[in-house]
């Protein structure tokens, strides 16, 4: 099935053996055409021994560590055919993952988040207030996470606004304006959880000021770690974004800038769940074996997106546990999964942490 | 000012290219109509023609040419009119 075939199927409507045979057909041929365009990923998998004969479910497919993006420069697209490179938010002096875009994986990428985030809010574009600074979208070659996530979400804003200066002070009076000119009208706010913690929910908090946010969806994502620090619970922070604006409907996302497009939408159950572009394995840490249901281990993220850099099957270092497959009480179908936190010894990332490390 | 040059300045003040380059253009043809520039078009557009689009349209708005037919079939503007 081609991506554009994908594209027209209910992200959340597949019952997992159905996907199954889908994610493996289409990630081995993109293993295969990795191996032929891109002679590091050829090499890498000659030295695993890769056989696509012995390849008899999703889990057999050979998959890269997330890191191995920052320490090499992975395209499987000539160099002229790469028209955008996003880089992972990191800490400075930390080295940066690089990833490579042509124009079918970047279109694909905005098709498979407007058809993921649709199902959420729907699909009608909302005024928006994006709760970060226009500052992180001056490099329009080289974006950041942080560049390439508000720019993926505003497309369902129609007329939007920052909510934070360059300085990354709250414009509260610009956002009170804008408001009340929307009044009436659902609005969209788009935000880095940390993001949206410190310099708006707490900024609010502190000096009182009170938006009337009853009519808004907020989505956020991009990292718990500083939350977990400061003993935030995502109960908490909604209980918090409530009390201050009156947001009633909040949507966490997981999702990393090396499969960017396929984000893992929160439900109202607090489970987040996997679409039919893209799956997770969690596995053993000492073997790779694949864990059980409610065990917990690293997690695997496959995606049937990146065609012009071999993304498509990465080991992350995040801690996960998969809760159930087809049964969450939301109606989702497919693998639903919990995020426990980095792993030991990981590095910092997260769009959020990594500039909350920093500030 | 009409339908046309209405169009025509939509792309004139988002990518500030010159109104001859502009029957040919396409989205990604030149560096300010990546997707950030694809954004601000939009802006211009239903801003001039007091319209909302969809997000199909937005995606599907691949070029100077594609963006009038878009616009003719979806939203009631007839940009040759």
């Amino acid at each position: 099935m081609s991506y554009e075939e994908l594209l027209t199927i209910e992200p959340f409507a597949l019952a997992q053996d159905e996907k199954n045979s889908l994610l493996l057909k289409n990630l081995l041929s993109l293993t295969e055409f990795h191996r032929a365009n891109c002679v590091a990923y050829e090499k890498i998998t000659d030295a695993i021994n890769f056989r696509a004969e012995s390849v008899n479910g999703v889990e057999d497919l050979p998959f890269l560590p997330v890191r191995l993006f920052k320490e090499a420069e992975l395209a499987s697209v000539l160099k002229s055919e790469i028209f955008k490179t996003m880089t992972s938010s990191g800490t400075s002096g930390q080295r940066v993952s690089k990833i490579f875009l042509d124009k079918e994986t970047s279109l694909n990428q905005q098709k498979t988040l407007i058809k993921i985030v649709s199902s959420l809010t729907g699909s009608a574009r909302m005024p928006m207030i994006i709760i970060d600074s226009p500052s992180v979208l001056k490099n329009r070659q080289m974006f950041s996470a942080r560049g390439a996530g508000i720019l993926g979400f505003s497309i369902f804003g129609r007329k939007s606004i920052y909510a934070l200066d360059d300085d990354m002070n709250l414009q509260f009076d610009r956002i009170a304006e804008f408001v009340a000119e929307n009044s009436g009208r659902k609005i969209f706010l788009f935000g880095f959880t940390f993001m949206v913690w410190k310099y708006f929910y707490q900024v609010l908090r502190e000096k009182n000021l009170k938006l009337d946010l009853s009519n808004a969806v907020l989505i956020h994502g991009g990292g718990w770690k500083k939350m977990v620090e400061q003993s935030v619970s995502p109960a908490e922070f909604r209980r918090a974004l409530n009390e201050v604006c009156g947001l009633n409907e909040i949507f966490s996302y997981y999702g990393m800038v090396e499969q960017t497009g396929c984000i893992y939408p929160e439900c109202e159950h607090g489970h987040l769940h996997a679409s039919v572009f893209s799956d997770v394995i969690i596995r053993r840490a000492e073997d790779f074996s694949v864990c059980k249901i409610g065990e917990r281990g690293v997690v695997q993220v496959v995606s049937m997106l990146p065609k012009s850099y071999p993304g498509h099957s990465l080991l992350t270092e995040d801690e996960g546990v998969l809760l159930g497959v087809d049964d969450c009480p939301c109606g989702r179908k497919g693998k639903y999964f919990q995020i426990i936190g980095r792993l030991a010894n990981a590095e910092l990332r997260g769009c959020s942490d990594t500039y909350a490390a920093e500030h | 000012m009409t339908n046309l040059e209405k169009y025509d300045k939509a792309f004139i003040d988002a990518f500030n290219v010159a109104a001859e380059d502009l029957p040919n253009l396409k989205y990604q043809d030149i560096a300010a109509w990546d997707s950030v520039g694809h954004m601000s078009l939009m802006a211009n557009i239903e801003d001039s023609f007091d319209i909302m689009m969809e997000v199909e349209d937005i995606m599907d708005f691949s070029s100077y040419a594609h963006g009038k037919e878009i616009l003719k079939a979806n939203y009631e503007v007839d940009i040759e009119a």
